[in-house]
């Protein structure tokens, strides 16, 4: 069964489901049953690709695909996965039915009208596709093409949906903004590579396109720098990093819980999946190069977004600027390996991939749990909270230990990748891992003290001015329905397995990461030898 | 010249020039003969049966230029990489080039043909029932109480396709200047035919008429330079004079700057680009459609002729001044697109944007004497261009404003009146976001092939930095359409309906209008519901599987 083309049918399963959501047939009714429906499909198709998938072999593509798409440029529709890519494949399908399933009240009780939540719901599949499609592409203009449009899906989600529409409109302009500015000067990037590439039709495919930098290549390294300049800053504002970072948490706050969990769990990654997968082996010599200003930037990252989530009003924008700060963890892991030596092992690298599937996991959960105090309240302010403990024991015990897997508690898989990241770090730049594990001791502190606020404590009456606003009594809050809470044990259970056994998840990320490193070495260590 | 020799016609190649014409004369001639009330659906059905057989021996002729190697039999005609047949005299060249333009010519003229037959359940096209009535007169009264009709369009649309065909395919100067003329005369006329905003549509007319005369007369001064430089009107005579030195480079010089500046007009580039906004305004919205994709296609191939066939050995000389009037239309079209609130306007500067994109293309590789993906990058973008903008154009026809009485009057020009339309008619504003999603080259659509395409053509010629402006360019521009899109999707209850401000143009003059009401679809005849569906469909899948287009192109082209 390796060869049946497992990815594309992870690629068109979702788009089916999202063509029944938008045409306009009394199927639209059970837009919720439609879209679970399919995403539990689209989940299950990835158990059997992980089945089909040899992990003894992670570090190789497996699963491949490669067709001529547009032979004059040289296009492929090419897929394939290593063990990094199948681990975020996963984490993102596993996802959206979650995504979908607390979507089933929040957006029922404040929409009645089925045909936009059919709508919000095609949209998610479509944006399903373009994830799994990115973390699949073997061919750089391929990943490109929905880099850039998995754009339009988000847009939509975050402008049509969510808070107050004056301003969800700004954040989604914004986002757009950025993203495209950082997608195009991408692309001027991706033409002069491919343009340097070899002639013919597989062009474009990665692997031709690796090793056109230095002196047997034909760009030199100059150009190297500048092409690798102009991926990075598109993958930095995706990611994101500071500083340009700041269309996050405004695109966070205005959006939908789900969006935002869709957007900063699986989205963002693509920013540093592709540092991880086209930067690295496309331009190792410049990759090299920019590393001390990168991590200098990631650890900036690292403090700078933790201190800004402390001082937060807003819970939406706070667990935004959490992922600021695990972002620059991940970033760290991938450039920490830099300078390479011999003996420079795959550690951190494969901390950041781990790291990436578990942020995934824990903020998703995060932005879920959010969502739902915020549809019940009414208000994403901290300060409309108080005492949800005593009012909501449920909700309060699975937003203890969410948060606990965002300060990466021991037990927790976050943990694991935390540990791996700081302790490759460690070994070969102790200052910058010294001061990024100030991150851990903050993340404790945002929180903990977000906790406190929200849910210990008296639970207190409205103010005249919470009156005012319309904000029902905290008294009367519900605890979780069955629906949600289905919609958050799953990632816990998922996060505790892998935090107490994460062999299975390590041996997918490790030898990706091993591999990535000696090829590494294989251009930059014996060329210094060389020499 | 010793003797006359009779010419030899390929009257194969010329065919499609000939039936377009040919129906244009046919046209006219219903006019006289055929009772004024079958006239419509007589020149309905000349200008569609036209179209349809000349892009049949469009075909014919590419089939049988795909199956020649024609380098050795017709080099004489077109040096190196543009081969091709000769016509009468080598005055027209059918090639690659001139097969695909004139085949996007009369797609966009087909097209468009069917927007313009479109009438509303009262019978009204988009033209005034008599041009001659003066505007607010009680004769313009009576031709519209009389449901007259000007149904003069039609031959006249195909007057200036015939025209834009010849002016793709000549190869020399007198040629091009009366192909110039051929297709720039009707379009003077149709663009002062509005039924609403006469004025304002004859203000367009007159302006493009006196601007276009101003650009033609520097064309053919120009052309009268280079003929007193280099004593011949032919591409090829001219190319091979071009290279040895006679002393009289200047006048040469000259020569090609005036040419460049008529062409430049005609493209829309900057500083040549001030009259589009105003014509496109004022032009009655089908004749816009038409002429902003038809005229652009057109003029870039004579463009990329001139450039690569007739001054190849120019290029030193000159292309830095394409690359700096392909700068300057890249970022003053985008930033201009910013400030724009009137949906007419905003398709138009964005045209000027996208002009400045087809630059580069054609900018590439002038002078570099290496063979370039350029003509074949040009020829691409304009093709999702045409695409998009003449969808785009049947759309803001349809857009229209609702009358007290709950009918639908003019269109709704005004971008504030667009807010919510995704809500109302969201197939309209679907069809709308694709066209606008091509013009900013969001990927999965035919705009971002075309500029993968230029791009690409610009960086392998080693022209980087054009690329880098464009695609900064493209962010700007990118930003307006989504504004658009913001505003037909998430209208918000907040968002303010604004007196939208209708720049007439004429000295500064404002009209302000009192609170435009939200727009609303008008119900048609379904005919340019033909053309929506085909440019979105065909936006989209030249998007998705460009493939095979794009590898058609490039072979004819070889």
């Amino acid at each position: 069964m390796a060869d049946f083309p497992w990815l594309t049918v992870l690629l068109v399963v979702p788009l089916v489901g999202a063509a029944v959501l938008f045409a306009p047939t009394p199927a639209r009714n059970w837009a919720r049953q439609i879209a679970l429906g399919f995403s539990l499909v689209e989940l299950a198709l990835v158990g059997c690709a992980v089945w089909a998938f040899d992990t003894g072999t992670a570090g190789l593509q497996q699963l491949t695909e490669t067709h001529s798409w547009i032979a004059k440029l040289g296009v492929s529709y090419a897929l394939g996965v290593d063990g990094v890519a199948l681990a975020l494949i996963a984490m993102s399908v596993l996802l959206v039915p979650l995504v979908v399933l607390a979507a089933w009240r929040e957006q029922g009780s404040d929409r009645r009208s089925t045909g936009d939540l059919s709508r919000y719901l095609g949209w998610a599949l479509v944006l399903e596709t373009f994830m799994v499609g990115v973390f699949a592409a073997r061919d750089v203009f391929f990943f490109y093409l929905l880099f850039e449009a998995m754009l339009i899906p988000v847009y939509f989600m975050i402008g049509s949906y969510g808070g107050d529409p004056a301003r969800r409109r700004r954040a989604a302009l914004k986002f757009l903004l950025y993203s495209l500015v950082g997608g195009l000067i991408m692309l001027v990037g991706v033409v002069y590579l491919g343009m340097a590439g070899p002639d013919g039709k597989e062009r474009f495919l990665t692997d031709s396109l690796t090793g056109l930098v230095g002196d047997a290549g034909p760009l030199n390294i100059t150009e190297g720098r500048w092409l690798f300049l102009s991926f990075f800053i598109a993958f930095a504002i995706k990611a994101p990093m500071f500083p340009v970072h700041t269309w996050l948490p405004d695109a966070a706050e205005q959006a939908p819980a789900g969006t935002s969990a869709l957007l900063v769990g699986v989205l963002d990654k693509v920013g540093t999946f592709g540092m991880l997968t086209l930067c690295l082996p496309l331009f190792p010599e410049a990759s090299q190069w920019a590393a001390p200003v990168i991590i200098v930037l990631a650890v900036v990252s690292v403090v700078y977004g933790a201190l800004l989530a402390i001082g937060q009003q807003n819970m939406f924008r706070l667990v935004a600027y959490t992922s600021v700060s695990h972002f620059g963890f991940i970033v760290l892991g991938i450039f920490a390996i830099f300078p390479l030596a011999a003996d420079t092992g795959g550690t951190p690298v494969a901390g950041s991939s781990f790291y990436m599937v578990n942020h995934g996991l824990s903020t998703g959960a995060l932005f879920l749990l959010v969502g739902f105090l915020v549809a019940r309240r009414g208000s994403p302010l901290i300060a409309d909270f108080g005492g949800l403990t005593k009012v909501a024991p449920v909700l309060a015990g699975l937003f203890m230990v969410v948060g606990l897997s965002a300060l990466s508690l021991p037990g927790l898989s976050t943990f694991v990748s935390e540990f791996l990241v700081l302790v490759g770090t460690f070994a070969q730049h102790p200052v910058p891992a010294i001061i990024a594990s100030s991150g851990v001791v903050l993340a404790a502190v945002y929180i903990l003290w977000m906790y406190q606020r929200v849910f210990t404590g008296g639970v207190p009456d409205n103010t005249p001015e919470q009156d005012e606003r319309g904000l029902p009594p905290l008294a009367g809050l519900r605890d979780v329905r069955a629906v949600e809470r289905w919609a958050i044990v799953p990632l816990i259970a998922v996060m505790l397995v892998l935090g107490f056994w994460p062999r299975p998840a390590l041996d997918l990320v490790r030898p990706p990461a091993e591999q990535t490193v000696s090829t590494l070495s294989d251009v930059l260590v014996d060329a210094e030898a060389g020499k | 010249m010793t003797g006359f020799d009779t010419p030899q016609v390929d009257w194969a190649l010329v065919a499609p020039v000939l039936i377009v014409l040919g129906a244009a004369v046919v046209g006219v001639l219903l006019e006289a003969f055929v009772p004024a009330a079958a006239r419509r659906v007589a020149q309905l059905g000349v200008s569609v049966t036209a179209s349809v057989a000349a892009l049949g021996a469009i075909g014919w002729s590419w089939h049988r230029l795909n199956g020649i190697d024609g380098t050795a039999l017709y080099a004489m005609v077109t040096p190196d990489s543009l081969t091709g047949f000769a016509a009468p005299l080598g005055a027209l060249v059918v090639d690659g080039m001139t097969l695909v333009s004139q085949a996007i010519v009369v797609v966009v003229a087909l097209l468009s043909v069917l927007v313009m037959a479109d009438r509303t359940a009262s019978r009204e096209d988009a033209f005034t029932p008599m041009v001659s009535a003066v505007p607010g007169s009680q004769y313009e009264q009576l031709a519209t109480s009389r449901r007259m009709q000007q149904t003069e369009v039609y031959p006249l649309v195909l007057f200036a396709t015939g025209g834009m065909m010849v002016f793709s395919a000549t190869a020399d100067l007198l040629t091009m200047f009366v192909a110039l003329e051929v297709l720039s005369l009707p379009l003077y006329l149709l663009s002062g035919m509005a039924r609403r905003r006469r004025l304002q549509s004859q203000e367009a007319s007159l302006k493009y008429f006196l601007l276009g005369s101003f650009a033609s007369a520097l064309f053919i001064f120009g052309a009268a330079l280079i003929y007193g430089s280099t004593g011949s009107l032919s591409f090829t005579e001219i190319a091979a004079a071009t290279v040895s030195p006679n002393g009289l480079e200047k006048l040469l010089l000259v020569g090609v700057l005036l040419l460049m500046v008529g062409l430049f007009f005609k493209v829309g580039a900057v500083p040549f680009h001030l009259w589009t906004p105003d014509v496109y305004q004022g032009a009655p919205t089908p004749i816009t459609g038409f002429m902003a994709a038809g005229t652009k296609v057109a003029a870039f191939v004579a463009l990329v002729r001139v450039v690569y066939v007739m001054l190849p050995g120019m290029g030193w000389d000159l292309a830095v001044l394409v690359w700096t009037v392909a700068i300057a239309t890249m970022v003053v079209g985008s930033v201009a697109v910013l400030v724009q609130n009137d949906i007419k306007r905003l398709l138009a500067y964005s045209s000027v944007a996208h002009a400045g994109f087809v630059l580069t293309a054609v900018a590439a590789g002038w002078g570099t004497g290496d063979k370039t993906d350029g003509p074949w990058a040009v020829l691409v973008y304009l093709l999702a261009y045409a695409l998009a903008t003449v969808g785009a154009f049947t759309i803001v026809a349809l857009v229209r404003e609702r009358s007290a009485d709950g009918g639908t009057t003019g269109e709704a020009t005004a971008l504030s009146q667009w807010a919510g339309l995704g809500r109302t008619n969201p197939v309209i504003a679907g069809c709308f976001t694709v066209f606008l999603l091509s013009f900013a080259g969001i990927p999965l659509t035919a705009g971002f092939v075309g500029k993968f395409a230029v791009f690409a053509a610009a960086v392998q010629a080693g022209a980087w930095p054009l690329a880098l402006v464009g695609v900064l360019a493209s962010a700007v521009a990118a930003f307006a359409y989504f504004k658009v899109i913001v505003l037909m999707y998430f209208p918000g209850r907040d968002a303010k309906v604004e007196d939208a401000e209708i720049n007439t143009g004429a000295g500064g003059a404002t009209v302000t209008m009192a609170r435009p009401k939200a727009a609303t679809v008008v119900a048609t005849q379904g005919w340019a519901a033909v053309t929506i569906g085909v440019c979105a469909l065909l936006s989209v899948l030249l998007g998705i599987l460009p493939g095979g287009v794009l590898t058609a192109i490039n072979n004819i082209l070889l």
